[in-house]
């Protein structure tokens, strides 16, 4: 009878060198203890989500009652019911992405809240409240996402289904009788008069799967060779297809949704994800040209794409200022800002209300104003853990296509967070995106939760790494 | 794939370092740029949720504020409303302020350089920001003489300490109420803004120091006869051709006496005479006699032509750069392009009883931090000297003689050392009414006061002189202060 199984420590008398740094691996990849930490962090978030709602009534109204605390324990439950279900279906997952997530979208909803107060809103009217019941819908369908997608990878498999969601989704606020015109914006559909949706918030992870998708399998037909002009190798045309039709279909939205902001984050996302594919930098000059070409042409062809530029450039300028669709509103939330300094004036103290969409597009500002540049950095850095936390998935992902979706996701966060902020401050010309997790809308909620789980669910394949 | 990565996750970190960037611009660099902005209504806003300072008279706040329900915080209140209007002016949310609101505006809102300190203080200690009260040298009683003399009618009077060139009195008619400027309801603020401001009677300007400015008339030979007293050539027994009529050289204007007749009964009459029956023609001789050059002079000694910030800013009274003869003979009485405020002839009257020392009129008593600290605490100020002891004491005589004896016989007294002049301007339109003219001053003990009133009736009645209306105004302030 000969046994099979190497002799045990216990059996030998003799512990080997190897059993033990086995041991100690083990115990880091111990998924119980990812989770722990996740738990951790999960609480420090909902103090600093709570404490912040707390201080914004008690700052701006010098009393406390119940409305910030149920708002914070929705937001914890919710929170908690994802963090249970990864512990069952995904627990190897990264620990940190969720409770960053926490912190701003609790802030966000802090800061909408204050804004309400600041406009009177109750009920229904609070944006607010809207905001925590999106934050439901959201959390749920990240939750149902998680738990019904179990293997990312057959994601790949609808790549082109992707692109043709993406698509509809992107078409839909042009069809007539659906789609809903704000602020000079066609990126609304109405369905009845109480549900208003931006489907391209949702086209771009649709987006960020297709391109993930075709880039894993194109990736070497577009890596070939081409010709080489001024040191750098350009791609063959036939494979400049699918680069034209995305530049396309950007400009389209441009134009007829009049929607600046999208189709920058469209374009930026796909010249990432192809540059990550391939390596090459050939697809960066192209795209930049394309960018530089259909940037002068808006220009040159659309109003509103002028007005944008003179408003950011000449934003001091008094006729700009009082121009209708003018710089009014930058000037007012760098004013908002400026007002806050470096330590701003404290939740719930300050006036940000005076900006218009202070709760939406502005609730950067708002922020600034009320917790300071000391906020505004923290923000940031919050923002930048999640985007390197997606970023590493690239790093360490199993596969090509657990690469590409990683980054590209983690990408769009980051560069709608520089669309957005650099807007309000000035470094680029304001084009209207939302603030991801924090601003008021339930769209983008929605679409960023999705985002997060689908993060989490790529960073669970990333094994036995999800605190590194 | 990891050369890419690499390169966009440094692309992000690029991107993130310039957000960081572009924030600390707006947060820290420019920070202070964006506050002084006039669109940065933030600004604006928090200036309110400071408690101004109160304005303060006699120990009585005539501007303070009260705690209010709204987002302002405070209620800016004028409890006894139009009768300090000239004085306080108004206090509005980011409209304006004008008067003492308005000059003071830094240390009512504790934002005046003085005030640095204590406002850090404040803010370390955790104590609610607070602007300094401003008191007034305002004497209550002699504001209530002021306005209750006025009454109705559109007309100023000032009146100022000699000594030390405290203002007394300040009330210009019609006035406004400030409190309707207070209101939080910008839209009711810019109504009632626009409503005064194209009130024929404009009730926003300030009679005393602003303004039109007006004919001083006969008031106005105080300062020629100054002049003719410092040349040296002249004594108040100088003597002067006595006509009914007398024609302008290169002109076929007449100048005449008020009385149609000649001043007094000699053949010539003296400068006294001409000052006490306030007799025009002596003095257009006198003017044509001195020239314009000497006047011009003597009006600039008294302060003509310059600014002054008393710390509200006097509009300069003008005696005209350029005269033909005939016009030069008209500036004598007080005519022609010369132009005064009330303020301007007060300092005049001041001083002549102050010997001949004239000091800058100031309304600022003293500035006090919330804490009681003294922040500002004005001193007196000789402005100049412009005239000598000996002319001063010679037109005190005539001025005297003027109440007792004169035209101005209604400022008398009891007991009191009262001088003055009065005078009726002709305002160059015809049929519009004149203006009629009181400045003086009144002495008792060491306590004196000098006063300018100037009344412009609704219509000009027969027998209603400057001695039947301005004369008893400037008694009652001059009574009122002397009595306090």
């Amino acid at each position: 009878m000969t046994d099979r199984t190497a002799p045990t420590a216990l059996q030998t008398g003799i512990v080997q060198l190897r059993d033990v740094t086995e041991a100690i691996k083990v115990r880091i990849r111990n998924p119980a203890k990812l989770r722990n930490l996740e738990l951790f962090l999960l609480v420090i978030a909902w103090v600093l989500a709570g404490g912040a709602m707390v201080l914004v009534q008690l700052g701006a109204l010098q009393r406390v009652d119940m409305m910030p605390l149920q708002l914070a324990g929705l937001l914890g439950i919710l929170t908690l019911a994802l963090h249970i279900a990864l512990r069952i279906v995904a627990r190897e997952a990264d620990a940190i992405i969720l409770p960053v997530v926490t912190v701003l979208n609790g802030l966000g909803i802090a800061m909408i809240y204050r804004i309400d107060i600041a406009e009177g809103a109750t009920g229904w009217d609070a944006a607010s409240m809207r905001q925590i019941a999106w934050t439901g819908i959201a959390l749920l369908i990240a939750i149902a996402t998680i738990v019904v997608i179990r293997n990312h990878r057959v994601l790949a498999r609808y790549r082109f289904l992707a692109m043709a969601v993406a698509i509809i989704l992107l078409v839909l606020p042009l069809v007539p009788g659906l789609g809903r015109t704000i602020n000079g914006a066609t990126v609304w559909i109405g369905i009845g008069s109480v549900l208003s949706l931006q489907p391209g918030e949702l086209a771009k992870i649709a987006l960020a799967i297709f391109f993930a998708g075709y880039l894993m399998t194109a990736r070497d037909s577009l890596s070939v060779v081409g010709r080489k002009v001024l040191g750098i190798r350009f791609p063959r045309v036939r494979d400049l297809g699918p680069i034209l039709i995305v530049w396309a279909m950007c400009l389209l939205v441009l134009v007829f949704q009049r929607d600046l902001g999208t189709s920058l984050l469209y374009f930026g996302l796909f010249l990432v994800m192809i540059y990550v594919a391939t390596g090459r930098r050939s697809w960066m000059v192209i795209g930049l040209g394309l960018v530089a070409l259909g940037g002068i042409a808006a220009y040159f062809t659309l109003g509103y794409v002028q007005r944008r530029i003179g408003a950011w450039i000449h934003a001091f300028d008094q006729s700009v200022y009082d121009a209708q669709g003018g710089s009014y509103q930058i000037v007012q939330g760098v004013f908002g800002m400026a007002h806050g300094g470096l330590l701003g004036t404290g939740l719930g103290l300050g006036r940000p209300d005076i900006t218009p969409y202070a709760n939406s597009d502005y609730i950067i500002p708002s922020l600034g104003e009320e917790l300071g540049l000391v906020g505004i950095f923290a923000i940031l850095g919050l923002y930048l853990i999640l985007v390197s936390r997606g970023i590493r998935i690239g790093f360490q992902g199993p596969d090509d296509f657990t690469k590409l979706l990683g980054v590209g996701l983690a990408f769009t966060i980051g560069l709608q967070v520089f669309i957005v902020v650099g807007g309000v401050t000035r470094l680029i010309p304001l084009t209207g995106l939302t603030t991801p997790f924090l601003a008021a809308g339930g769209s983008s909620l929605l679409a960023n939760w999705l985002i997060v789980a689908l993060l989490l669910r790529l960073s669970d394949s990333v094994r036995g790494r999800g605190i590194a | 794939m990891r050369r890419p990565i690499r390169r966009v996750s440094m692309l992000l970190m690029v991107m993130f370092v310039a957000l960081f960037g572009s924030s600390t611009m707006i947060q820290a660099v420019q920070a202070d740029a964006l506050h002084t902005d006039a669109r940065n209504t933030r600004t604006l806003l928090d200036s309110f949720s400071v408690e101004r300072g109160s304005i303060v008279v006699d120990g009585v706040p005539v501007a303070l504020s009260t705690p209010s329900d709204d987002e302002y915080e405070w209620q800016r209140q004028y409890p006894l409303g139009p009768l300090y209007a000239s004085v306080t002016g108004y206090n509005t949310l980011g409209q304006g302020n004008s008067g003492i609101e308005e000059a003071m505006n830094a240390e009512l809102t504790g934002t005046a350089n003085s005030q640095f300190l204590e406002q850090v203080l404040a803010t370390l200690t955790g104590q609610d920001p607070s602007g300094a009260s401003v008191e007034l040298t305002i004497d209550s009683a002699a504001q209530q003489a002021a306005a209750d003399g006025l009454g109705d009618r559109e007309g100023a009077v000032i009146a100022i300490e000699p000594e030390t060139g405290e203002v007394l009195a300040m009330h210009s008619s019609p006035t406004f109420d400030p409190n309707a400027f207070a209101s939080h309801d910008i839209a009711a603020v810019r109504e009632v803004y626009d409503q005064l401001l194209n009130d024929p009677g404009d009730p926003l300007v300030n009679r005393t120091i602003a303004g039109d400015l007006y004919y001083p008339g006969s008031v106005f030979k105080l300062i020629t006869a100054a002049a003719a007293l410092e040349s040296g050539r002249y004594t108040l027994q100088s003597e002067f051709e006595n006509p009914v009529e007398l024609q302008l050289p290169q002109s076929t204007a007449v100048v005449r006496n008020a009385t149609r007749g000649p001043c007094g009964p000699g053949e010539t009459a003296t400068l006294e005479t001409a000052i006490v029956l306030s007799c025009n023609i002596q003095f257009a001789l006198l003017a044509q006699e001195l020239g314009a050059e000497a006047l011009r002079q003597q009006a600039a000694a008294f302060g003509f032509g310059e600014q002054l910030e008393i710390p509200l800013r006097v509009t300069p009274s003008q005696y005209p750069a350029e005269l033909n003869e005939p016009n030069l003979m008209l500036t004598g009485f007080g005519q022609y392009d010369v132009r005064v405020t009330p303020l301007q002839m007060a300092m005049v009257s001041a001083a002549i009883n102050n010997d001949g020392t004239m000091l800058r009129p100031q309304m600022i008593d003293r500035v006090l931090a919330p804490n009681l600290d003294v922040v500002d605490d004005p001193e007196a100020e000789i402005l100049g000297n412009p005239i000598s002891a000996a002319t001063a004491a010679a037109l005190r005589g005539a001025m005297e003689r003027g109440v007792t004896e004169g035209l101005a016989s209604n400022a008398a007294i009891p007991g009191v050392t009262v001088g003055g002049k009065t005078g009726t301007a002709e305002t160059g339109e015809r049929g519009e009414p004149f203006n009629l003219w009181f400045t003086g001053y009144g002495e008792l003990g060491d306590r004196s006061v000098a006063v300018a009133v100037v009344v412009v009736p609704s219509e000009n009645i027969v027998g209603d002189t400057s001695n039947v209306i301005a004369a008893p105004i400037g008694r009652a302030v001059i009574e009122a202060v002397l009595n306090s």
